[in-house]
């Protein structure tokens, strides 16, 4: 199977993997009468009749005929937001752009250097910063049982992850480790917590957690909800980094022992780094996963992209018939990122596996 | 590590071990230690006897017999027995359908690789919560009402309360049940035969699609791990494509598979847990409901995580029995 070199080997190897026998020639004319047939009765849905305005007489004489994205232009505020009080709501909206505009930078490993974390830590703290408020800069203290919407997902996400990695590596390591009961201990860890659902581990965050605590010491729901994320993925990373640290042969080790590398400058500069680098992929998917993960916060009272959509439109009769519409609508939201997600972690794939 | 320099100082990791040791018993005792206080304070005597106390709640669904006057102990079993029950079909159903989209990313034929890749990149990037909300609204949103419930073939029914089939059932004074128990279209609602909640039926079609991706996923990996030229010689000795694809890619391929497949059933069992979100009363559900009666988070909780564990551990047991049977001979 050459590849085809010129236009016309294109349309001809086309035309045969289309129309190449009878059977294919049938198969394609049948797959083309159903895609006019699905296009035929989607596109009038989704955009022919549609309605676009927040106009609810219009959407309701539609009668499901269109999709009324009426209904996420009138609610938008309150489906990104949620109960994030209405006047502030241009702090985690600044907040949010920003860490979008760095995500971005970081995307571009030419920029992966040391001020890079910096960056992170400094967006990180002003990101939390924001949506808290401060007294000393005049912004109204917000509780973080306010916090919602399309920023408590980023915010979760991206807190869990950067908790979840560093712990994911020290598990793995300790996996690995000579020290037979560091290594039960760590086992264990990992094992009991890819054994139970995530929504058990965020019910015991939300509801054990506290009984554990002394009071006065008991974090906040948001903390406890973010503990039982990272604390979740960490197990998953774990094991993603664990695969990494296989792939590094035990030659680097030696030699490394042999130039008179400590033992943690060897993990450090010729492990870790190598380690990492094998597992893009997987650890990827672990982000994914973590960013799709974030939406069951819901389930324990968080009101995340999820559940600032069921409080938009779960409480009004008015706009409540259309719920499938914003559900396509945070699908999108929650597709792009990760979609985009996927697609940079081939590329990057491919870039890192040359040597820089 | 047996150097002589490297002995002289081998106290230090079992030191660190110590330490290690006493800090996380230290932890674990006074986190229970003030969970015991708390709870002796609130009068509460910590222990699993309550399991016993009568559930006093009500069941959407089982098909075991319950009422809310049998024990939180039978809720729990009751939880489990629906658990199984969402997850065993859709496990079937998530390899059926995932073979297939497997198998359609590397046929010689673009239409069908495009199809299967637009599925995999579109199911598999939605949180499966939204897809299960989006189901649930759905099926009670779209479909008829009960009364006038859509006639399906083979006698099967479906409405807003749910999906109706035939069901084999015993005739009087027999035991073993050899006719069928047809459901019947009334005027308000369908009655008789077997009957599922469109609460289960949202949670089995949400985990079925979503799962297929993965499983594809992990079906075109197998594939790809066959060498080509296994499929040329089998070209060669005239195999048409359906044999080669039964007879000498997917049996090989299977031993790739299995480990990534069991993967994908124990998520597809922990994921179901999700049903907790639009009601389906599977285990997570009734211990959340048993815990906001009783307070007994850290019983309640226990028994799940315990379940859970041993689920995992059985499936995976289960796996490896099959995968050693599936692996070649005298392989690891």
């Amino acid at each position: 199977m050459a590849m085809p070199t010129t236009r016309r080997e294109a349309a001809a190897d086309w035309r045969r993997d289309l129309f190449g026998s009878p059977w294919r020639s049938v198969t394609t004319l049948v797959l083309a009468a159903l895609a006019l047939t699905v296009a035929a009765r989607v596109l009038p849905w989704t955009i022919g009749r549609a309605v676009a305005r927040p106009d609810a007489e219009a959407c309701r004489a539609l009668d499901h005929a269109g999709a009324c994205w009426g209904v996420v232009v009138e609610k938008f505020r309150a489906i990104i937001f949620g109960r994030y009080p209405y006047a502030q709501q241009w702090r985690p909206a600044t907040g949010t752009a920003a860490l979008l505009v760095l995500a971005a930078i970081s995307a571009w490993p030419r920029c992966w250097r040391r001020w890079l974390a910096g960056a992170w830590m400094i967006a990180l703290f002003g990101f939390v910063l924001l949506m808290r408020g401060s007294t000393v800069l005049g912004w109204e203290i917000v509780p973080t049982s306010r916090w919602s919407g399309l920023p408590l997902s980023l915010l979760l996400s991206l807190l869990a992850l950067a908790l979840a990695l560093p712990l994911g590596v020290l598990l793995a390591l300790g996996r690995r480790s000579e020290l037979p009961l560091l290594r039960a201990l760590c086992r264990t860890y990992i094992e009991l917590v890819r054994g139970v659902p995530l929504i058990s581990v965020l019910f015991m965050a939300a509801f054990l957690l506290p009984l554990l605590v002394p009071h006065g010491w008991q974090p906040d729901i948001f903390l406890r909800v973010l503990m039982g994320l990272a604390g979740f993925a960490a197990a998953y990373l774990a094991e993603v980094v664990r695969g990494g640290l296989q792939a590094v042969p035990s030659g680097q080790l030696d030699s490394a022992r042999a130039l008179g590398l400590r033992r943690w400058q060897v993990q450090r500069f010729i492990v870790l780094p190598q380690a990492l680098r094998a597992v893009v992929p997987s650890l990827m998917n672990s982000v994914i996963g973590t960013v799709k993960d974030s939406s069951l916060v819901t389930v324990v009272g968080l009101y995340e992209l999820t559940g600032a959509l069921s409080l938009a439109l779960g409480g009004d009769p008015i706009w409540r018939p259309f719920y499938l519409e914003g559900y396509l609508f945070i699908s999108f939201l929650y597709w792009g990122a990760c979609f985009a997600l996927s697609r940079y972690s081939r590329w990057l794939e491919r870039r890192l596996r040359t040597p820089l | 590590m047996t150097d002589g320099p490297r002995r002289r100082r081998d106290r230090r990791p079992w030191a660190l071990q110590a330490a290690l040791l006493l800090s996380v018993t230290a932890l674990g005792w006074a986190l229970i230690a003030h969970a015991l206080a708390t709870l002796r304070a609130q009068g509460v005597a910590a222990g699993f006897g309550f399991l016993r106390q009568p559930a006093g709640f009500e069941i959407g669904e089982s098909w075991l017999g319950y009422d809310p006057q049998r024990s939180l102990a039978r809720a729990f079993i009751v939880g489990l027995s629906n658990t199984i029950r969402v997850a065993l079909p859709a496990c079937a159903l998530t390899t059926i359908l995932g073979t297939l989209i497997g198998l359609g990313r590397r046929a010689p034929y673009r239409p069908a690789r495009a199809l299967c890749t637009a599925y995999v990149e579109l199911v598999r990037n939605v949180p499966l919560l939204v897809q299960l909300l989006m189901w649930y609204f759905a099926l009670t949103t779209f479909l008829p009402d009960a009364g006038d419930a859509w006639r399906g073939p083979f006698g099967v029914y479906l409405s807003k309360s749910g999906l109706s089939f035939p069901w084999p059932a015993a005739p009087p004074g027999h035991w073993w049940p050899w006719t069928w128990d047809r459901p019947i279209a009334g005027p308000l609602n369908v009655s008789g035969g077997g009957a599922v909640t469109p609460e289960y039926l949202a949670v089995l079609l949400a985990l079925t699609v979503y799962t297929a991706a993965f499983v594809a996923e992990v079906v075109r990996a197998g594939i790809e791990a066959v060498p080509i030229e296994q499929v040329q010689a089998a070209q060669a000795q005239g195999l048409r494509s359906a044999q080669i694809i039964g007879w000498i890619v997917l049996p090989q391929a299977l031993r790739v598979m299995v480990p990534s497949l069991t993967n994908q059933y124990l998520n597809l069992t922990k994921n179901s847990t999700l049903g907790v979100a639009v009601g389906y009363p599977e285990l997570v559900s009734i211990s959340n409901t048993a815990l906001n009666q009783t307070g007994r988070a850290f019983e309640c909780i226990t028994v799940i995580t315990a379940i859970y564990l041993a689920l995992s551990l059985l499936t995976s047991a289960a796996m490896n029995r099959y995968n050693a049977r599936v692996a070649l001979r005298g392989a690891r």
